[in-house]
């Protein structure tokens, strides 16, 4: 079991990192940074104002290219018939869908925190609010990412899926982005804890929705 | 419904020809028995893991075949000779897309072989080969019954399988 759930990793990451097949791991990272770069044209280039709404552009902009790889994650290998296989050799789609959302992590979650630190010197956050920033996206990206995966089983055998699982995924991300964004406020320290409850939360439960969803399109 | 009262038992060493016309529901039997699709009614008491090649080659599309096929190996464990038996040998280097039908399904029938069930289930597995690959399948599931394995074959095609048990599923329905 634990060999061939190392396969499984090993497969999912050379799919999902830099330059796998399916991952362009450097678009979600290509767009964030877009974002930031384009909101001080979007409000204008007044310091403070920067400053003082930085933090909750990285924290939208993060959530945004946590949501591009959606499609990829799930569906095509529902449809390669991969699940069926894995499935025959005893491997349970919960343990198929925990692999892949410690992969998908992997793939967006660092990068994007070394992305931050451009876009955090671009938006002229000063050095505590930037560590908040980080801290924040270290304790929410695996929450985003394990909803990204459950949002990904649950639209996989789905006509337009995609745009679906975008819509989808914007609600199950709110508490994540309220208590990451909301610790940068003054006095909103504790935001960081929190959003590292509600990652754990959803990392909890992600396996086993996700790994229920794709046994129930099989049927 | 697509069909109902129907029993079968096929012993280790046995292997089942499953007839039948398009539609009437040879690959939902064959799903059925894999324990992916939920019988509406019955059971299904299988003994030891079961193999399946059905349409979907489960191979990366994008991976050469070796590659694609190394993934298999690492889950399954490494079993010397079937890439070649199989005659992919030269193939190892092509992208999987690339490869006709009958290859993949050659391929398909490799890890198959590889994964060392001693149930095999097959749908179709003639489909998109030539007269010699049809040959080998069926010599690779006399071989596996000979073994001790046990295979049931889901095919409107011809398939010379010695001392098979024939199912011709009719419409049980009525």
């Amino acid at each position: 079991m634990k060999r061939q759930l190392l396969a499984l990793l090993r497969r999912d990451l050379a799919l999902l990192l830099l330059g796998g097949r399916r991952g362009g791991a450097m678009l979600p990272l290509v767009f964030f940074l877009a974002v930031a770069t384009l909101f001080p044209f979007g409000v204008g280039p007044d310091p403070k104002l920067l400053a003082r709404t930085g933090g909750g552009v990285i924290w939208v902009a993060a959530l945004l290219a946590a949501i591009l790889p959606l499609d990829r994650l799930i569906e095509p290998d529902v449809e390669l018939g991969m699940f069926d296989q894995w499935a025959l050799r005893g491997i349970g789609e919960e343990w198929i869908v925990a692999v892949r959302v410690l992969a998908h992590w992997l793939s967006f979650g660092p990068l994007l925190m070394v992305a931050a630190l451009p876009a955090a010197a671009l938006l002229g956050l000063d050095a505590a609010t930037v560590r908040t920033v980080e801290l924040g996206l270290l304790a929410g990206t695996p929450g985003l990412a394990a909803v990204g995966v459950m949002v990904a089983a649950l639209t996989s055998g789905l006509r337009g899926g995609a745009a679906l699982a975008g819509l989808l995924v914007i609600p199950l991300a709110v508490p994540l982005l309220v208590f990451g964004a909301g610790s940068l406020a003054p006095g909103g320290e504790t935001g960081v804890a929190l959003t590292a409850a509600v990652s754990l939360v959803l990392l909890a439960i992600a396996p086993f929705a996700g790994g229920a969803a794709v046994r129930a399109a099989r049927g | 419904m697509l069909f109902a009262r129907l029993s079968l038992a096929v012993e280790a060493g046995e292997a089942l020809h499953v007839t039948g016309p398009n539609g009437i529901g040879k690959s939902s039997l064959i799903r059925i028995l894999a324990g992916l699709l939920p019988a509406f009614a019955g059971t299904v008491d299988t003994a030891g893991a079961a193999g399946l090649v059905d349409e979907r080659p489960a191979l990366d599309p994008h991976l050469p075949l070796a590659r694609a096929l190394a993934f298999w190996e690492r889950m399954d464990g490494h079993a010397a000779g079937a890439v070649e038996r199989l005659g992919l040998g030269e193939l190892g280097d092509v992208p999987v897309r690339f490869l006709s039908t009958g290859q993949k399904k050659r391929a398909a029938l490799a890890r198959l072989v590889a994964q060392r069930a001693p149930v095999w289930l097959l749908d179709e597995p003639l489909n998109g080969l030539d007269a010699a690959a049809v040959g080998l399948v069926e010599a690779l599931v006399a071989e596996h019954c000979a073994c001790g394995g046990l295979a049931v074959v889901a095919s409107h095609q011809a398939i010379a399988l010695p001392g098979a048990q024939r199912l011709a599923i009719m419409d049980y329905t009525v």
